[in-house]
């Protein structure tokens, strides 16, 4: 890395800190702000992005589009369209962020139970100063994390979810990213989700954009309190040009249940890590996953479950679908620490290549402390099956057709896992795009 | 009906049909009888199209035009079924959904509308019911997790929802107790029609004793030595497959 972008990012930094916050918001970016100069940009020396080269993509720096445009930009067709794009269903909640920053005209919030909190971020960190400073500097570890630092160090909004002991909600909380204008701009989105104690919710986070070539450097942390109940999807449909590096780290507590859906088809080069500590017996985690590069896009699926205390059941599927020349990386490490006896854990990633140039690589990691668990884990990786597909032609069903359907079987499952109908919707209709979609389709 | 003069084919290397011919005409059932290894099922596949296949001399032609010339989708859109000896497991889509789409695939072929979902119900229900089958086998993924005699009644009931021109049978006796049996004959049989035709290709005679065929015909070395009306197959049945040595030999 050349220290000249480290010098773009700091002198961005110092305008960027200039704008008033509170003290000890001030010192949390700068301690993201060192440790990012400290580690420098990945490269593929790293082990950890062996596969993933993101040095041409960061190369030049990124420009943080709020020092260059006011706060509060006029929402324009552009926005509006894309707002349309996005929406799954008129009567989630849906906060939308441009740029990183809270749109308060294109999101709509609904009526919330008593004590529930759907808001943006920059609104509540000076209104909820304690929780928020609590939540922003435990758990997450950027002293290790090149990109977490960065999004440390630029702290700004996102958004901030709270839902009090004993609420099920029942409206899901759909957050929308837009990345807008005209070229190299970055967002350092931060979301703060906690559930009480039994609660239950439903989020979505989409990203989408029509720059032709930004960075998304996203972080959500997510807090689940005893036998609470959440679960996360993601909807990552970012422009072609673009550069997604996102990172959730979900802290669970006894009896909860999370669940993550994660759906990713955009990007020049997308990078999702999902670290997951089961601090607590009882906890049950599922982490669903599906990526479909085509093109030259590079898809990195980095997942970590972390089995602190007995009894806790993970459940990890990922499949990838790869079409072109584009590459898939998946990364799954489960670690069962001393304690976690009786601990369950299946893993499994499936890959399917739909062109000879297209490749994934695999690495599935268990590092097992315990004696009485049960940890399996699969890879495979495949090709569409001619005897499937002689079968579907010789039924009538055009070779394209037949294809598409063989595709939308082998995702299936991922997508049946959702059980949010505008969510699984959305996601059938891009899976068969071009083709008649039936209410049959299971 | 379909028309094959001096068909060769072969597998990679492995010449397995060295000169066919066969004249089905509509109204007409047709067996096809030989000893395993005799090229039956390659004689049915080549039929449907499968490209595992090379045809290197010869020609079919499947009312009036040129079948090797066309799509295995549109062979079957044109109305030719393969009931398939090993029916495809295909994971995470439905029955019910494959069978409607196939319908209109083959409807959007002769430019016609989709068929209504109401109408589609109703022809489903009555051929699930005549083929002894529980409908939430419709819900299940196709031929997933099915027993071998629930894949070939899978197979009859595409058929009866094709409602096909030329039918080839391949095998579908093969695994089937005798009540399956004449289940599976009953539905071959409900489609006989002066417009229909079919071939129904088998190791054993049983299957004949419930759909009497025209004409019998008997494979062996990939070549049809033997033609003849249905005492052929009880004559094949009493003498076993032995004597076609002589029938080769002379």
């Amino acid at each position: 890395m050349i220290a000249t972008e480290i010098e773009t990012y700091r002198e961005q930094h110092a305008a960027f800190q200039r704008k008033s916050s509170p003290e000890w918001l001030v010192e949390l970016r700068q301690q993201g702000l060192d440790a990012f100069t400290r580690l420098g940009l990945p490269t593929k020396r790293l082990e950890d992005w062996r596969f993933t080269n993101v040095s041409p993509l960061t190369a030049n720096p990124y420009e943080l589009s709020s020092l260059t445009s006011p706060d509060n930009e006029i929402v324009g067709d552009e926005i509006n369209a894309l707002v349309q794009q996005a929406t799954l269903d008129e009567s989630y909640h849906r906060l939308v962020f441009i740029n990183g920053r809270y749109c308060e005209e294109s999101s709509r919030l609904h009526d919330v139970s008593s004590g529930v909190i759907i808001d943006n971020l920059a609104s509540v960190i000076r209104s909820r100063a304690n929780e928020v400073r609590d939540q922003l500097s435990g758990g997450l570890d950027f002293d290790e994390s090149a990109f977490a630092a960065l999004n440390t160090a630029f702290i700004d909004d996102g958004a901030f979810i709270d839902i009090p002991d004993g609420v099920a909600s029942d409206r899901p909380v759909h957050l929308v990213f837009l990345s807008t204008g005209s070229s190299r701009t970055v967002s350092h989105p931060r979301n703060l989700i906690r559930l009480g104690k039994g609660s239950t919710a439903n989020v979505i986070e989409s990203y989408l954009g029509n720059g032709d070539v930004y960075f998304t450097n996203s972080i959500t942390q997510i807090t689940l309190d005893e036998s609470a109940e959440l679960d996360h999807h993601k909807l990552q449909h970012e422009q072609i040009g673009a550069l997604h590096i996102a990172m959730t780290r979900v802290d669970q507590r006894t009896s909860s249940h999370f669940r993550s859906h994660y759906f990713s088809f955009g990007g020049s080069l997308a990078r999702n890590e999902l670290d997951c500590v089961l601090d607590g017996e009882r906890i049950e985690t599922t982490l669903n996953g599906l990526y479909m590069p085509k093109g030259d896009q590079l898809m990195d699926c980095r997942t970590r479950i972390d089995h602190a205390k007995p009894n806790g059941n993970s459940h990890e599927l990922y499949k990838g679908i790869l079409d072109d020349k584009s590459k898939g990386v998946f990364n799954g490490k489960i670690f069962v620490r001393q304690d976690a006896q009786k601990t369950d854990a299946k893993q499994s990633n499936q890959a399917l290549l739909l062109s000879d140039d297209a490749s994934v690589n695999t690495k599935p990691q268990l590092e097992i402390y315990a004696d009485d668990v049960r940890c399996t884990h699969g890879a495979t990786i495949g090709e569409l099956e001619e005897d499937a597909l002689y079968y579907l032609r010789s039924r009538g069903i055009p070779i394209d057709f037949a294809r598409k359907l063989l595709i939308f079987a082998f995702a299936n499952d991922v997508v049946q896992g959702v059980e949010l109908a505008a969510v699984r919707r959305h996601l059938e209709s891009l899976l068969l795009s071009g083709h008649e979609l039936s209410e049959d389709i299971l | 009906m379909l028309e094959i003069k001096n068909l060769h084919a072969r597998s990679d290397e492995t010449e397995i049909l060295r000169g066919i011919d066969l004249q089905v005409n509509a109204g007409e059932i047709h067996a096809i009888m030989g000893p395993n290894g005799s090229g039956k099922s390659t004689l049915a596949h080549v039929i449907a199209g499968r490209e595992d296949y090379e045809v290197t001399q010869g020609e079919i032609h499947y009312n009036g035009k040129d079948l090797l010339d066309m799509e295995i989708e549109v062979r079957a859109a044109e109305g030719i079924f393969l009931a398939y000896q090993y029916p495809v497991e295909i994971s995470g889509v439905s029955n019910k959904y494959f069978l409607r789409t196939a319908m209109n695939c083959v409807r959007k072929h002769h430019g016609e509308s989709p068929i209504k979902r109401t109408e589609f119900i109703a022809l489903l229900k009555q051929n699930l019911d005549r083929l002894g089958m529980d409908k939430s086998m419709m819900d299940r993924s196709v031929n997933e997790d099915f027993s071998g005699g629930e894949k070939k009644r899978n197979e009859i009931l595409q058929m009866a929802m094709l409602q096909p021109k030329l039918a080839v049978l391949d095998e579908t006796d093969s695994g089937l107790d005798i009540d399956a049996l004449k289940i599976v004959a009953n539905g071959v049989n409900a489609l006989r029609s002066p417009e229909r035709a079919t071939i129904v290709v088998t190791h054993y005679q049983r299957l004949l004793d419930y759909i009497v065929p025209d004409k019998v015909h008997v494979l062996a070395g990939g070549k049809i030595v033997r033609s003849g009306d249905k005492s052929l197959a009880l004559e094949l049945e009493d003498k076993g497959y032995g004597f076609l040595q002589e029938l080769t030999a002379t």
